[in-house]
């Protein structure tokens, strides 16, 4: 872009160059920027993760992240002949979200294989980052969980004999399986059992609140969702289906706060229109809430998210906004 | 004064960006007229419309005012000679838009109107604010199309069409726009606190040829000295004074609009059809100008700024003199100048010939550094969705550049390119550094064919 002029050799004299318009920039702001504030808002997630689960949320995460990045590098860099997209952040974000989805007891393996899963066909068959339709992270998990569904199935995360928080089964389980009694305050706080990261619901707030004021995430996804939890989890409890898990209980149990502050506002995956992601929140709430009322499953967030990325470019044809002033005049 | 504004009401319209202002380098910087040049060069095209024709012919000798091009065709503007002298061989000039237009180049002789003197001719003085309804509408028109006045907001669109009266479409409001939305352009500011006068004597004698009830100013509240001006001009004279937040791009016709009144200017359309006429600070002075003292259109104001001049001005030109010329009056360019732009930042044309004339739209120069106009290289997009928020005309700029960049038209179709503006506030936002504006430009040459 820079045009010589023909006294380049004065040093005084400036070189002059031609572009178009902007002529200003927000350099504050890259995708490398809200990559990294994802991962800040993790932090209270990961936190609690080792809190309660110890070692091995500390292995599965760093595994998983580890196994994304060398995904990303051997996959979408070296095969495909392109130079490093590490720095950008976007596999180990996948590596974070698909680590903290797992149980705390899946093997190593399946660890890896979900993170090869992820990237190479949640992401580098798509084109790399932001060509995705699926978000990568769900992609692996569910990969692994038809795959291994023992080592991913309800019975993985209950162990005996070991810590006492993996002694009983996840709330969902408990609450639709057993018919117990699951207590809140240990939902919220996070003292229960579960995947890594959707034990604590306090930490999923904080986390889900930080991305909402650096609008990394939209609110219109989370605040969507979560509202349509609600108005469906207060029907299913009065037309009295699963009795004993309240509004409440669904709200704080699961990964239902972690997937909606944290996967279902994957951008690449979400729609990009204000009245698209009202609808994409709302149908990934309800989808939540049938697999987790009327399916064999106790918990639905995985399916609903990637159920509702197939509708992605549905929903963003189908909301296509008008100009300001109304739409193009036809040419006469 | 500060104190009132605190508690009113601002008016402003949906998205939009808060670009970095940047204006603390020109701002406090009264208008300096510049040195009579030697040699000017009129351009016959400075405007939206039909080219002029020269009517003088080489080696006339002209006085200042003088006609130098005039057109018979209706959206049209005559354009005059700013200096005194004589004709000489016809030029041809590349704007900074691109276009190539003649010129009618005039060498300076004789003595000059330079200096507070000429100051006082254009805009200082006394204005009056009471008897100008005994002008007519018609005089008036007729005054400001002889005069040459064009938009000098920089569409440069000839004023005396969009004064002229339509029965169809009858004006009820007058918008006189002082909000210079653009960082750095600092020009209109110093106008409003310089010569508030003109200024609301040139919005009257609009509202009258217009037939407009009411008169309103629009200015940013990023400009308190402004304000007061005008206010102070407008009082008793029943011309309203509004003050708009601070938000680009405010000054932008649609959003002035919506902002002060809360109409909608339909896309495609122009602001008469909803009633309105809005014209810019700088080109109302022209107009009292005109009517009052029978000047026409030869100098402006304009801002030369950014970190790449060596003293930020802002600078009362003839029309013809040439980019190079203004900048040595300013110092010159810094040795770490990379880019000189004709405008505001956001929507401004890199030029790359500095012998290239001012015209009657050329609102500010600037002289940017490698920093001020630092741009990432070019990533995927991630459908962040940051460019939708910003969008002040509602469009998804992420996909019309997409369309735009497979050549898919009717993908850019659909998503309304031909209704973007080109303000630029979408590649502002974006975290992937795309050139969104320019890919958006692609898809609209190509739909416009």
């Amino acid at each position: 872009m820079a045009e010589e002029k023909p006294n380049a050799a004065d040093a005084s004299k400036p070189t002059i160059e031609v572009a178009p318009s902007p002529h200003l920039s927000n350099t504050a702001l890259t995708t490398r920027r809200m990559m990294l504030d994802v991962i800040i808002a993790l932090v209270p997630v990961l936190i609690m993760a080792v809190w309660v689960f110890k070692w091995y949320a500390v292995l599965q995460v760093g595994l998983c992240v580890l196994a994304c990045l060398a995904a990303e590098y051997l996959l979408a860099c070296k095969l495909r002949g392109r130079p490093s997209s590490l720095g950008d952040l976007s596999a180990a974000v996948t590596g974070v979200i698909l680590g903290l989805s797992l149980p705390w007891s899946a093997p190593w393996y399946v660890a890896v294989i979900a993170s090869f899963a992820a990237i190479g066909l949640g992401k580098v068959v798509f084109g790399g980052v932001g060509m995705n339709i699926f978000n990568p992270a769900m992609v692996g998990r569910a990969f692994v969980m038809i795959s291994f569904s023992v080592a991913l199935g309800s019975g993985a995360y209950v162990m005996t004999g070991g810590m006492e928080v993996v002694s009983q089964a996840t709330p969902l389980t408990a609450g639709k399986m057993e018919a117990a009694v699951v207590e809140l305050w240990p939902l919220f706080v996070g003292n229960v059992n579960g995947s890594l990261g959707e034990t604590s619901a306090i930490a999923c707030l904080l986390g889900g609140i930080f991305l909402m004021v650096r609008r990394t995430a939209s609110w219109e996804i989370p605040a969507s969702l979560i509202a349509t939890v609600v108005v469906l989890a207060g029907g299913a409890q009065l037309a009295g289906i699963f009795p004993n898990l309240t509004v409440a209980h669904h709200l704080l149990g699961g990964s239902l706060l972690f997937g909606a502050f944290f996967i279902a506002t994957d951008p690449v995956s979400s729609p990009m229109t204000i009245k698209g992601k009202f609808i994409y929140g709302a149908g990934t709430g309800a989808a939540i809430m049938v697999i987790r009322l009327f399916s064999g499953y106790p918990e639905g967030v995985m399916f609903a998210v990637l159920l509702m990325n197939g509708l992605v470019p549905l929903i963003n044809n189908w909301t296509v906004p008008v100009p300001f002033g109304g739409p193009v005049p036809e040419r006469k | 004064m500060s104190t009132t504004t605190s508690r009113r009401v601002k008016l402003t319209f949906p998205r939009g960006v808060h670009p970095p202002e940047r204006k603390e380098l020109a701002e406090a910087r009264l208008i300096e007229v510049i040195a009579s040049p030697k040699k000017v060069a009129v351009p016959l095209l400075q405007h939206l419309g039909a080219p002029c024709e020269a009517v003088v012919k080489t080696r006339d000798m002209v006085e200042t005012g003088d006609l130098l091009g005039s057109s018979e065709a209706f959206v049209s503007a005559p354009v005059h000679s700013p200096i005194a002298g004589k004709v000489i061989k016809a030029g041809v000039c590349t704007l900074p838009n691109g276009r190539h237009v003649p010129t009618v180049p005039v060498k300076a002789d004789g003595d000059q109107l330079e200096g507070d003197a000429l100051w006082d001719a254009i805009l200082g003085g006394d204005w009056p604010t009471e008897g100008l309804d005994s002008h007519t509408p018609e005089a008036i028109i007729q005054a400001v199309r002889d005069a040459g006045i064009v938009g000098m907001g920089g569409a440069a669109f000839p004023t005396h069409v969009k004064l002229t009266r339509n029965d169809a479409k009858p004006i009820d409001t007058l918008l006189i726009n002082g909000c210079e939305c653009e960082p750095y352009l600092t020009a209109d500011d110093q106008l409003m606190r310089q010569a508030p006068g003109p200024i609301i004597a040139g919005a009257k004698l609009a509202a009258r040829a217009a037939g407009a009830e009411r008169v309103i100013v629009g200015i940013e509240t990023n400009k308190p000295d402004a304000l007061a001006a005008i206010r102070s001009a407008a009082a008793g004279t029943g011309v309203e004074v509004m003050e708009v937040k601070t938000k680009y791009p405010q000054g932008g016709e649609k959003q002035l609009i919506l902002a002060t009144l809360g109409r909608t200017v339909p896309t495609g359309g122009l602001p008469l059809d909803i009633g309105v006429v809005v014209s810019n600070v700088a080109s109302a002075a022209a107009i009292a100008g005109a009517v009052l003292r029978g000047r026409p259109l030869t100098h402006r104001v304009l801002t030369v700024t950014g970190k790449g001049i060596a003293e930020p001005k802002n600078l009362l030109v003839p029309i013809g003199i040439t980019y190079g010329e203004i900048l040595d009056a300013c110092g010159g360019l810094t040795p770490d100048a990379v880019r000189v732009v004709a405008g505001g930042p956001m929507m401004g044309f890199s030029i790359g010939n500095l012998e290239t004339p001012i015209t009657k739209g050329s609102s500010g120069i600037l002289a940017l550094t490698r920093d001020e106009v630092r741009q990432a290289p070019e990533t995927n997009c991630v459908r962040c969705g940051r460019c939708v928020d910003a969008c002040p005309l509602n469009l998804v700029p992420t996909k019309i550049a997409l369309a735009s960049r497979h050549g898919d038209w009717d993908l850019a179709k659909k998503y309304h390119a031909q209704a973007c503006m080109e303000c630029g506030c979408c590649a502002l936002q974006c975290p992937a550094s795309i050139p969104l504006v320019q890919l958006i430009r692609v898809g609209k040459a190509a739909l416009s064919v």
